[in-house]
């Protein structure tokens, strides 16, 4: 029966080799970055070089500061917003389990709308400025967040909840012991993915009609053939999403993952 | 409960049965009325070891619900320890599932403890007797591991193990080998005899296998197709320390055939029924 386990088997890899794969990518989308610059010219994407470069003295200025800060600003109250509206919807959509099986469809296809065609009804909406930026990226953020979350409490095993009761559990501590850590892998995923998106519908809202942010600086280096810019704040907000998801990945792995099991699909 | 006993064996009276069902039926009201259990009428000596076979879908699990508390019979009644059982798991009672009931996000060693702790237990008290269940269930190695590192037996083993740490006056096990290979199976046979032996405790085992049925338990209940009833109740009279090395005993093989000429035909009805109904 023991050979049946080797106590620790969790596919971990040593950390100097995950560092070297880091550096590979990098060097490769240096060269592509590179190569495109080459081929498309000036005027489309700068090189890496004069990016960086411009990047290395733009980052100094209050004036990048101002701008990320609005950004972050949206962000984390559009974050704020559909984390916890998301859960809640989640939640009682999972218990409620007749309730759940006629939103499923709803919001899936709520989630198929190419949401980019609403933004002018959110702008009349919500005017110009920070709350419509936060409702676009809301309205992003939001649906994967409650379908991961419903899809968690509905995939519980029932053995567990009847593993409670065979245990006289009260309900407030079924739902405390047991309900929640089984629930908590897959809803730690569909935040991972409701940030993402979230962030992008920010972006979407900011490019379009603000005049402050970092979709703002896209697309306003667009508008004054700063290309520079352009892609300096291209680069910057790529970084950031590496950054932020790195992060919520290292949390996915702490809290997310059944513990010992291999990873779940994202 | 205990002077209660004395008493009874002082005067030569056996001791009143652990758990009773008398009239027991369980219908199912739904699109199409299902019966699917019943009437039952059955005494659990204390400490015996009684098994129920019957073909699949006769009520078997239905049974296993009614006594442990976790769904209302629909009449007839039923007691543990001379208190009724209503719709609730009375103290005293441990129910071992067939699914895999592990807590994932648990290492064994907080599994096990999870209903000690509940219960508040001070920490030295669940330390010693986490420390004798796991290691009763041979996890003592893998205490710190979390479920999915273990094998299907092996979670069976965490799930017996956070069972036995309550100690259970009766201990319901639900096909509790249904998943895994025959010589585990066989294996897991002697460690639940071992269990039940040291803990003198009352055991109703659920199966499917006729020669877990024979192999292990003092009486089997032989159930029929749905709605199911006992239609044969078979003494097996093996010593108390037997292990799985008694199917080599011809008796073993004489038990196996008894049981199977009583379910042969219920299993033909069980899936014929089942046919027709598809």
């Amino acid at each position: 029966m023991s050979a049946a386990l080797s106590a620790d088997v969790r596919p971990a890899r040593k950390p100097r080799e995950g560092a070297f794969d880091g550096v590979i990518i990098l060097v490769v989308v240096l060269a592509l970055w590179q190569g495109v610059h080459l081929y498309a010219g000036e005027s489309a994407i700068a090189s890496p070089l004069a990016t960086l470069t411009f990047l290395a003295e733009f980052l100094r200025t209050p004036v990048f500061w101002g701008h990320f800060g609005a950004t972050m600003a949206a962000f984390g109250y559009a974050v704020a917003i559909s984390s916890v509206l998301g859960v809640v919807l989640g939640l009682v959509l999972g218990v409620r389990r007749f309730a759940g099986d006629v939103a499923e469809p709803i919001l899936a296809g709520l989630y198929s709308i190419p949401k980019v065609t609403l933004y002018p009804m959110i702008l009349l909406i919500f005017g110009l400025g920070m709350s419509a930026k936060v409702a676009f990226g809301v309205i992003h953020g939001v649906v994967p967040i409650v379908l991961f979350t419903m899809n968690a409490v509905k995939n519980v095993s029932p053995v567990l909840l009847r593993t409670a009761r065979a245990m006289r559990l009260s309900q407030p501590e079924t739902i405390r012991t047991v309900l929640a850590p089984a629930v908590l892998p897959e809803m730690i995923t569909g935040l991972r993915v409701g940030f993402s998106l979230t962030l992008l519908g920010v972006l979407i809202g900011e490019m379009f009609a603000s005049q402050r942010g970092l979709g703002f600086l896209i697309v306003n280096g667009i508008n004054l053939h700063n290309v520079r810019m352009t892609t300096g704040m291209i680069v910057a907000v790529i970084a950031f999403a590496l950054i932020a998801n790195g992060l919520l990945l290292s949390l996915d792995r702490r809290f997310g993952r059944t513990p010992g099991g291999g990873s779940r699909a994202a | 409960m205990a002077v209660v006993h004395n008493l009874a064996a002082a005067r030569g009276v056996p001791p009143a049965p652990v758990a009773t069902l008398r009239g027991v039926t369980r219908v199912y009201d739904g699109e199409r009325r299902v019966e699917a259990l019943g009437p039952i009428d059955l005494d659990l000596a204390e400490g015996e070891f009684f098994a129920v076979v019957g073909p699949s879908g006769c009520g078997k699990s239905t049974l296993l619900d009614v006594l442990s508390g976790l769904s209302r019979p629909t009449s007839g009644s039923i007691t543990f320890e001379g208190r009724p059982v209503e719709g609730e798991v009375p103290d005293g009672v441990g129910v071992v599932f067939q699914e895999d009931a592990s807590f994932a996000w648990l290492t064994v060693r907080d599994n096990v403890a999870f209903g000690l702790r509940r219960a508040g237990v001070d920490a030295a008290e669940i330390a010693r007797r986490v420390d004798y269940a796991v290691g009763f269930m041979g996890l003592a190695d893998f205490a710190a591991a979390y479920p999915a590192q273990l094998s299907g037996g092996m979670r069976q083993r965490v799930c017996i193990a956070r069972t036995l740490v309550m100690r259970p006056r009766l201990i319901l096990l639900d096909e509790p080998f249904g998943a895994l290979d025959q010589q585990t199976r066989l294996l897991m046979g002697d460690e639940l005899l071992r269990l039940w032996r040291e803990t003198g405790a009352t055991v109703l085992l659920i199966t499917h296998a006729l020669d877990e049925a024979a192999m292990l338990s003092d009486r089997v209940g032989v159930m029929s197709a749905r709605p199911g009833r006992f239609i044969d109740l078979v003494e097996t009279g093996w010593p108390r320390d037997r292990d799985s090395r008694i199917v080599s005993e011809s008796r073993f093989g004489a038990l196996t055939g008894r049981l199977w000429s009583n379910l042969r035909e219920e299993s033909l009805r069980a899936m014929g029924s089942k046919g027709a109904a598809a």
